[in-house]
This record gives structure tokens, C-alpha cells and sequence, in this order.
């Protein structure tokens, strides 16, 4: 009872906005602080690489960020489904902030990735299926980015969004599995798999705290994107009005 | 959940599971020109076509590159531990290029079992270890194979 309570109370904006602004500082204290320390052990502590040397640590911002980049879409999506069924706001406010967050992940994992690719491969680029796949996912999240700015009103424009982040949605296992499907450039998955991740545990420390570090980030920034959000879409009630008086 | 909110539902994941199917099928009817090269083995059985750009990927043979004496023309053999092909590339190989080492070449085929490449990108494997690990696993496995020698005899 006091669960579903909890939720009720959260998908009414006016609590949202304001327990999100008293979560934000504290999300976000703790990821630069796990941002500090993945940078310390996979800079300064984690051994280089039998084979590729110090190059492979640029992994520890390309791994992280490619895995938030298919992570956000599931949520992205998954709020659309659940904005979609019970026409609650505050799913498509997560659905529309998210993007522009996933967006910019995708980016960085598709440049880092460049970076890691010349020094290693020998090549900035290949239509590989991994490579392809990761940057049919950046145009799905400007398509969404799009999409919502095209449509005047923002619940028809949620309700778009939502479906096409939902048809988008079967590209995240192609992208998970492309390398085990098809023979590609791209590795196969070292951590992300049912067998015993095939990376040394110096390594796989940093690399974790960096993943977790991304997550908090996410939080938090799709929390301020949201409440913006929620006060332009609120801006003609009493809660806000009397917020924008007080201040 | 009211019957309009389960209709919406239904109606949802019926969307998600047909382009799921659509782009199953879709992929598999391209699951060829989806593959980024060709074995060693599809090269021998004949299923890369000649006189076209392909690429060839595998595993260099131990033993087998060898300079020409332009000091720049290197040709090697790659294998997918069942066929073998031969290589010849004319230019920088990638830092990672060495025996043993996975890589992709793109090129032409010539003859039955000669590729002669225009470009060698190496493809490294899923392992990350420190250089001391690797060297550690390497003579346990040397010692475990000499191990099974001395058994044998």
C-alpha cells in the first residue's frame, strides 16, 4: 500500500519536482565522486594491456557510454509504453528527457570508439554491423528529438514520440548481439555475457565504477531536464504559479 | 486494468513483437552482405565471389609472413583453424599486426588461394589482461603442453 502510495504521489508533478530537486545535489555529488575514483583506478592503477597497450583505457568512457546509450533507449521506450497505456505525465516527461541524454551518448560512444578504432584497427570507420547498428541508434534518438519538436502539442507530441521509441526499440538487441550474429570488425562482449567476464579484475574495478558513475548521471540530469519539463507543461497552475511567485 | 487500458496494451506489444518479425526476416534475408568478411573456409569452398572487392578475415599463421625485399610488400597466411589462405599487401600494417593476431583484409581475390589486399585492419579479441598475466597463462599452457608430451612418452 504505502508502495503504490509512494508512486501516486510521485507521478503527481508538483511532488515530483519537488523531491527530484532534493535528490539532484546528492545524485550528483556521488557521481562526480565515482567519476574521480574510476578515473584514478583506470588512469593512474589499472596495468595497460597485454596487447594494445595504455590505448585500451579509453575504454573506460567508450564501454560505459555505449552501454548507456542502448540503457536509455530501454527506458526511454519503456516510459513511452507505460505513457501509452495509463496516459501518466510523468512518463512521457521521462520519455521526452531522455533522449536528448541518450543522444549525446550515443555520440560519444560512436567518437571514442573512432579514437580507439585508428590506433588499434587501423581505420577511423567500417560499416561493420556493431558500428552500423550503434549509428542507426543515434538517428532514432534525433528522430525523436524531432519529432517531438514538430508537434505543436506536447501530449499528441508524447504519444508520437512513444511509438516510434517503441518501433525503434527492436534495434537494442541487434546492437547487443551484432557481434555474436555477424562476423565484425568489433569485438565480441567481454563483460556483458553468461560466462565470466574475459577482462582482469584491475581493469574491470574502473570500468565499473565509471558504469555506475554514467548512471548517476543519467539520473540525475534526465531529473533536471524533467523538471523543466514539468514546469512548462504545469505553467498554467496553482502549484507553479505560486512557486514563481515565492521566488 | 480498465478493458480500454488492456486494448492498449495488447495493441502495444502487438506493434513491438511484428517489427520485431519484420526485422528478423529483413535480416535474415540479408544475413550475407551483414557479414563484415569472409573465412578462410567460405573463401576455399567457394561461396566469395571472384573478381569482386571483398573482405578476408582471420588469424595469422606462426611462422608464415615473409618481407619481400622492397621491404614493403608482406605476405602471410590467415586461417580459421580449418582453411588457409595467402595475403599479399603492399603498405603500413596497424601496430596490432603480428603472428597469431586477428585481422581483416580487403582486397581481391586472385587464383584459388592468393588475396592480394589494398588494406589490413587488425581485429584484437575480448581479452584485457596486464602484460604479466598474459605471459604468466602463456608458459603455464607451454609448461602444460610439455607436460602432456613427457606423459605421452
Amino acid at each position: 500500500m504505502i508502495f503504490s502510495n509512494f508512486f501516486h504521489k510521485m507521478a503527481s508533478p508538483k511532488h515530483f519536482y519537488r523531491i527530484a530537486g532534493r535528490l539532484i545535489p546528492w545524485l550528483a555529488g556521488a557521481c562526480l565522486l565515482l567519476v574521480l575514483a574510476g578515473l584514478y583506478y583506470g588512469l593512474l592503477v589499472a596495468p595497460p594491456d597485454y596487447q594494445q597497450g595504455d590505448s585500451y583505457r579509453i575504454m573506460f568512457i567508450h564501454v560505459p557510454a555505449a552501454w548507456m546509450s542502448l540503457f536509455i533507449y530501454v527506458v526511454m521506450a519503456g516510459a513511452g509504453a507505460i505513457g501509452l497505456i495509463w496516459r501518466i505525465k510523468l512518463a512521457e516527461v521521462i520519455t521526452i528527457s531522455s533522449a536528448p541524454v541518450g543522444a549525446s551518448f550515443t555520440f560519444l560512444a560512436l567518437v571514442t570508439g573512432s579514437i580507439w578504432g585508428k590506433p588499434m584497427w587501423g581505420t577511423w570507420w567500417v560499416w561493420d554491423a556493431r558500428l552500423t547498428s550503434e549509428l542507426i541508434l543515434l538517428f532514432l534518438y534525433l528522430g525523436v528529438i524531432a519529432l517531438h519538436s514538430a508537434i505543436e502539442d506536447r501530449r499528441m507530441a508524447a504519444r508520437a514520440v512513444a511509438i516510434l521509441a517503441l518501433v525503434g526499440v527492436i534495434n537494442i538487441p541487434i546492437i547487443h548481439y551484432s557481434v555474436e550474429w555477424w562476423n565484425t570488425l568489433h569485438q565480441g562482449p567481454t563483460v556483458t555475457k553468461f560466462d565470466k567476464p574475459s577482462i582482469h579484475l584491475s581493469m574491470l574495478i574502473p570500468l565499473l565504477l565509471m558504469a555506475v558513475a554514467f548512471k548517476l548521471y543519467y539520473v540525475f540530469v534526465v531529473l533536471m531536464r524533467a523538471r523543466c519539463e514539468v514546469l512548462e507543461r504545469e505553467r498554467n497552475t496553482v502549484w507553479v504559479r505560486e512557486l514563481a511567485e515565492e521566488k | 486494468m480498465t478493458p480500454k487500458r488492456r486494448q492498449r496494451m495488447l495493441l502495444i506489444a502487438s506493434m513491438v513483437i511484428g517489427v520485431g518479425i519484420a526485422a528478423g526476416f529483413a535480416l535474415k534475408a540479408f544475413n550475407e552482405n551483414l557479414m563484415f568478411f569472409y573465412t578462410p573456409t567460405a573463401v576455399v569452398a567457394g561461396e566469395a565471389p571472384a573478381d569482386h572487392l571483398i573482405r578476408v578475415g582471420g588469424l595469422v599463421t606462426t611462422g608464415s609472413v615473409q618481407r619481400k625485399s622492397d621491404g614493403l610488400t608482406v605476405t602471410f597466411d590467415i586461417t580459421d583453424n580449418k582453411d588457409t589462405i595467402t595475403v599479399q599487401y603492399t603498405g603500413i600494417l596497424p601496430d596490432l599486426f603480428r603472428e597469431g593476431q586477428g585481422i581483416v583484409a580487403h582486397g581481391r581475390l586472385q587464383g584459388d588461394s592468393l588475396f592480394v589486399a589494398d588494406e589490413v585492419l587488425a581485429k584484437h579479441d575480448e581479452n584485457y589482461m596486464p602484460p604479466e598475466v598474459a605471459d604468466a597463462l602463456k608458459t603455464v599452457h607451454e609448461e602444460g603442453s610439455r607436460g602432456t608430451v613427457v606423459t605421452t612418452d
